[in-house]
């Protein structure tokens, strides 16, 4: 017998190192090499912001006469701007700008549009007609205009433009759980919990909800990637955070002025929402893969 | 063929009244009494009460949409505070410019995108297939306002070859006009091609795996007509509408990129009315804006019945 398991395990053919059966979609995630490198990238600019006053070598706000569009040297690794302001603490402080508009938008939306959603999905009728109208009439507007024609009504700040960005993001999700939750609803479960008397908002909450969580984990991801470019845009445009505060957009929207004598001022920012974009991307679609049932 | 037209078109009406009353709904969120927002920094009070007249201020938001709905009906978009100009023809003279902006960026696109999906499908799994995955999710990682700064500083302040900024009509000069709309129309062709090239990666690697491609290949077609000819054009069919959805970011796109090379058009008509607080201009373009991509949409919509004989004829 021993002879014959030999013979089979030298003939089987090389095991690729596939997630295990019902392996934590963590687990998961992790064996995917560049979802795994795009979580590091975010895991290290969530430190960095975080820790931004040990991290960063000067104020982000201390100007310098002295030292102004000063090359990248042993003292300014990323240079200084205009103003002889750090770029390297600035990049750093920038993150948190960045970091918090992708959240709190993405949060906005989802608190919005997952409820929505549900509603139109599990109420059906003139209710779905309704919401599902008005989700069309936010979805026609171009996402940017639109935050842009939100946050010029609203005011320029970086709250004005988490909660502009967050309303303009809001109808993927509502079309996401509207749809994920007409799929749920033909389950035979659900036809169990309402067999047994749960009212709609029980089943709604406590079973069609749960279900739809790994869709809405994959799309919350690539969101926040959209809402970092959309922040950075705002800002680079003027309508989100407003200077002195440091944010990766508006330190573009200065630095294009002097592009010809300081282009480190513009290398470093545009650098950091590409890396932290592409960083979300990959691990949204490393997701994707890692949370799609017929890969378990 | 006809029903679907009527039915369609029916749709987008319940839609662009949404839209209406969600742009017009905008006004409401300035803090504090619109009118004296809407004057400008004067504040002159004969213009204040001149605004609350024209614009039914002292009306309920359902009377004072019904008034703005029946001018926007009949072509009054309201007036620029700034310029002192119906708003439709503000935009009538800044839209060719995007127009064309758009034009090539879209030609761009299909230029980069299609060839790199194609390639991608085919030579699956290798090299081919990771490199225009890479440039794909680079395409759409890479903001496109950084991405016009960085052009700019390789080709107009380093190398020298392009303007930096600016546009001339292409009645004045047109190589001039295409000297400054390269840079520009790459930008906004770039994220527009990553996900043209996914599209059609994934239209192109189901259709390779059908029954006639296997037959075509049967017969003993040169791969590469079998690729171009019997894949290729039935893999376009969705590409078409998903793209048309991506006329939104193009839109989106221009406003930024118009910024970044001070091109002036639609997108930058928007941005200065917003920071001179010219809101019927914002309010216009947004309203403009999204009753084009409604419209476009369903074109493309239409047009993908039109080119499938499957849906044609069923």
């Amino acid at each position: 017998m021993a002879a014959v398991a030999d013979t089979v395990s030298i003939a089987a053919p090389p095991v690729a190192p596939a997630a295990a059966p019902r392996a934590h979609p963590l687990r998961r995630l992790l064996r995917r090499r560049f979802a795994a490198v795009g979580l590091l990238i975010i895991v290290i600019f969530v430190v960095l912001a975080l820790f931004a006053p040990f991290v960063a070598p000067y104020d982000p706000l201390a100007t310098s006469w002295s030292a102004i569009r000063k090359a990248p040297s042993a003292a300014h690794w990323f240079g200084t701007d205009e103003i002889g302001r750090d770029v390297l603490s600035r990049v750093i402080y920038g993150a948190r700008a960045s970091l918090l508009a992708g959240l709190v938008s993405v949060l906005i939306s989802l608190s919005i549009g997952v409820p929505l959603g549900l509603l139109a999905g599990y109420a059906g009728g003139a209710t779905d007609m309704l919401i599902s109208r008005a989700t069309d009439a936010v979805l026609a507007c171009p996402f940017l205009i639109l935050a842009i024609a939100l946050a010029a009504f609203l005011g320029p700040s970086l709250t004005n433009a988490m909660i502009a960005i967050g309303i303009s993001a809001t109808p993927v999700f509502v079309r996401l759980t509207r749809g994920q939750t007409l799929a749920v609803k033909a389950e035979e479960f659900i036809l169990a919990a309402r067999a047994i008397g749960n009212p709609p908002w029980r089943i709604a909450l406590r079973h069609v909800l749960p279900n739809i969580v790994p869709a809405l984990i994959v799309q919350a991801t690539l969101a926040i990637a959209a809402a970092v470019i959309a922040e950075a845009s705002l800002s680079f445009l003027g309508l989100g955070q407003q200077p002195p505060a440091p944010s990766w957009g508006s330190m573009l929207n200065t630095a294009k002025n002097y592009i010809d004598n300081a282009p480190w001022m513009a290398v470093w920012p545009g650098l950091s929402i590409f890396a932290l974009v592409l960083s979300f991307n990959l691990v949204g679609d490393g997701l994707r893969d890692a949370l799609d049932p017929r890969q378990i | 063929m006809l029903t679907f037209i009527v039915r369609r078109v029916a749709i987008i009406v319940p839609t662009l009244i949404f839209v209406s009353i969600l742009i017009f709904g905008l006004q409401n969120l300035l803090p504090g009494d619109p009118a004296i927002i809407l004057a400008g920094e004067d504040r002159h009070p004969d213009v204040v009460a001149y605004l609350h007249e024209k614009l039914h201020l002292d009306e309920p938001f359902p009377v004072r949409y019904y008034y703005w709905m029946r001018g926007v009906l009949h072509g009054d978009l309201g007036e620029s505070m700034r310029m002192q100009k119906p708003v439709l023809e503000l935009i009538v003279e800044k839209l060719p410019v995007t127009l064309e902006l758009a034009a090539f960026a879209i030609l761009i696109a299909l230029c980069i995108g299609i060839p790199a999906g194609v390639v991608s499908a085919v030579k699956r799994d290798t090299p081919w297939d990771y490199g225009a995955n890479v440039v794909a999710l680079w395409g759409l990682s890479t903001p496109n306002f950084w991405l016009g700064i960085m052009l700019i500083l390789l080709f107009s302040v380093t190398l020298g070859w392009l303007p930096a900024s600016g546009f001339v009509s292409p009645f004045e000069d047109w190589r001039a006009n295409l000297a400054a709309l390269v840079m520009p129309a790459f930008v906004l062709g770039n994220a527009i091609a990553a996900v043209l090239m996914r599209h059609t990666r994934s239209a192109m690697l189901q259709v390779m795996s059908s029954d006639y491609v296997r037959t075509a290949r049967a017969k003993g077609l040169p791969e590469s007509r079998v690729v171009l000819k019997h894949a290729l054009r039935n893999a376009l069919i969705p590409v078409i509408t998903l793209g048309a959805l991506e006329l939104g970011t193009l839109l989106s796109g221009a406003v930024l990129t118009e910024q970044v090379f001070s091109i002036p058009g639609f997108g930058k008509l928007i941005v200065d009315a917003v920071f001179n607080r010219d809101y019927a201009v914002v309010q216009g373009v947004v309203l403009f804006t999204a009753t084009a991509y409604i419209v476009l949409n369903l074109v493309a919509d239409i047009l993908y019945v039109v080119v499938n004989p499957r849906i044609r004829f069923a």
